[in-house]
């Protein structure tokens, strides 16, 4: 069996653009975060009531993923290794507001399921049927030694079929979601130089 | 296919002692960590809470200091290499600073920064959040690296804190427990939380090994982001991968440190994995009573006191329990034995549906 890796599809959401391997699929000029993560999930024409419940770092890794796996197939196996700068700390700051206030507390459940940085892990999960191994990485920028080391040890160890993985960051209006797929088909091989390449453009 | 990976150092900072050494001494006595705080607004609440943390710099938030006081005499004298690892297991890091409106400050990813700096780390720190399984899955991540030849070693440091943040959200999920928790019950009505560090030295080396990590896995449930699976399905298979790797079967294990949180749903569903893989019989415990659920540090805190039970040789009770309060029957502690153990099990489950597994080997004993 060939052990080289490649990166299958990659997909991207930044700067109010979705592109999915290199192609721009959706474009919303310069809308608000939440409005356009709506406007994107509208055009997406899904029947996916519980999109509306998210925060918005899982909206962001959500139709990223959904992007990405649109045309996959059997995807209980592929392994989801996700990372990010700031956490759930976008969410974090809502919940804090709801209780900063002794007079005025109000922390709900809706909200602080969210402040778990792995959520929006499990939102994607849930989504696709992915009983998978799974993991939630913190760094200041997109560590891809142990990223890269971290998947091919999933897919050497046949621990998954295949490994998403990706940044999904989001704190306030500054977002990027980039997410790949690791398999062992493929034209782009799995190396640091083309991870670099993906995810710091 | 891999070469073995093993655990040869360890210590823990908790309400039950600030070493390794005073911690087994209080589990052995049976006490808990367990006491009336106020934390916030939540006035006189069942946490377990540190009660005098040692001021041993004043540059570090008191959850610095905790882990400080974990791994300081760990590296003390260990030169730290380009080879040598460091992972921070946490959930809400120093999620304090929001309440001063330092949203910068309470970044996990500063926190790891501080800390590999403060101890002399050359490589770039990796932080694993990921909810409740954090402490086991950060193991299976220093492992797994290891394999892969990124590290020859990886100090693996977790902790997090008693803080009006976290208590503020599981009451407003009705998640706590009025009285002290009480793991498989049938009295459990929810979480007791408490605060805790804890660290292992992962290793390539055998030499002074405790145990050899000899398969893991962290399957997620792809259920529900909250509530845990009602098949447990991903802690199912979670075990299940970690057998498969260790090459076991389940009946070799001598003992199954569990989650065990206490909250009717979550225990029910890990009785349901066990049964599900035909491990009713195999001695199994919760900590929770113990140390209360310390969140990112649970999970390698049971781990290492599940260590300590594995070289002595000796089950620990599990604290709270009184009757079985799960529809499958599982084989709860209730008395501490004397038990030759060779294999442990230990588990964790938490939000986003994750679940993680890891099976260690009692080695020079």
């Amino acid at each position: 069996m060939d052990s080289a890796l490649y990166i299958s599809h990659y997909s991207k959401i930044e700067k109010g653009l979705i592109s999915v391997d290199g192609n721009v699929i959706f474009h919303a000029g310069e809308a608000q975060f939440s409005d356009f993560i709506k406007q994107a999930f509208k055009y997406q024409q899904l029947d996916y009531p519980k999109f509306y419940k998210m925060d918005n770092l899982s909206k962001l890794a959500f139709l990223s993923a959904e992007v990405l796996l649109r045309d996959e197939e059997d995807k209980e196996d592929i392994a989801l290794v996700l990372a990010n700068k700031s956490g759930s700390l976008d969410t974090d700051v809502k919940h804090q507001e709801s209780i900063q206030d002794a007079a005025n507390f109000y922390p709900s459940p809706a909200v602080f399921v969210y402040t778990l940085a792995n959520i929006c892990g499990g939102e994607i999960s849930i989504r696709h049927g992915m009983k998978s191994e799974q993991v939630f990485f913190v760094s200041d920028a997109f560590d891809v030694v142990t990223i890269s080391n971290y998947a091919t040890y999933l897919l050497a160890s046949q621990k998954a079929k295949k490994v998403l993985c990706g940044w999904v960051e989001l704190f306030e209006e500054n977002y990027k979601a980039v997410l790949y797929l690791v398999e062992r088909a493929g034209t782009k091989l799995h190396t640091i130089n083309n991870i670099n390449q993906l995810v710091k453009n | 296919m891999f070469s073995p990976v093993y655990i040869s150092d360890m210590n823990c900072v908790t309400p039950l002692g600030l070493d390794l050494q005073d911690n087994w001494i209080a589990i052995l006595k049976e006490d808990t960590g367990i006491d009336v705080h106020t934390v916030g607004c939540f006035e006189n609440i069942y946490t377990a809470k540190i009660k005098d943390l040692p001021t041993v710099r004043t540059d570090l938030t008191y959850l610095e200091r905790m882990l400080y006081l974990t791994l300081e005499p760990m590296v003390r004298s260990k030169p730290l290499g380009a080879k040598t690892g460091f992972i921070l297991s946490t959930t809400k890091g120093n999620i304090e600073f929001l309440s001063e409106g330092k949203s910068e400050e309470a970044q996990l990813h500063k926190l790891a920064f501080k800390m590999s700096s403060l101890f002399g780390f050359i490589t770039r720190p990796i932080v694993v959040s990921h909810a409740c399984v954090s402490g086991v899955l950060a193991v299976s991540v220093a492992k797994r690296l290891i394999q892969t030849g990124q590290f020859d070693e990886v100090f693996v440091l977790a902790g997090d804190k008693v803080s009006e943040f976290v208590l503020s959200g599981f009451n407003a999920f009705q998640a706590m427990s009025a009285k002290p928790c009480k793991p498989f019950d049938s009295g459990r009505d929810g979480v007791t939380l408490g605060e805790a560090a804890g660290a292992i030295l992962v290793t390539k080396s055998p030499e002074h090994a405790l145990v050899e990590i000899v398969g893991e896995g962290a399957i997620n449930d792809a259920n529900h982001i909250s509530g845990p699976s009602r098949t447990g399905e991903g802690l199912y298979r979670s075990i299940s991968s970690a057998l498969n790797e260790a090459g076991i079967d389940a009946s070799a294990i001598d003992f199954i440190s569990a989650h065990g949180t206490a909250t009717p749903y979550n225990d029910e569903m890990e009785a349901i994995a066990f049964d599900r893989l035909g491990m009713n019989d195999i001695p199994l415990n919760s900590l929770k009573g113990y140390y209360g659920h310390t969140l990112g540090a649970s999970g390698l805190l049971e781990l290492i006191i599940s260590i300590l039970s594995l070289r002595h040789n000796k089950l620990i009770p599990t604290k709270g329990f009184v009757s079985r309060g799960t529809s499958k029957d599982v084989n709860i502690i209730t008395q501490k034995m004397d038990v030759p153990l060779t294999y442990i099990l230990k588990t964790a489950s938490g939000f986003g549906g994750s679940n993680a597994a890891a099976i260690l080997k009692k080695v020079n004993g």
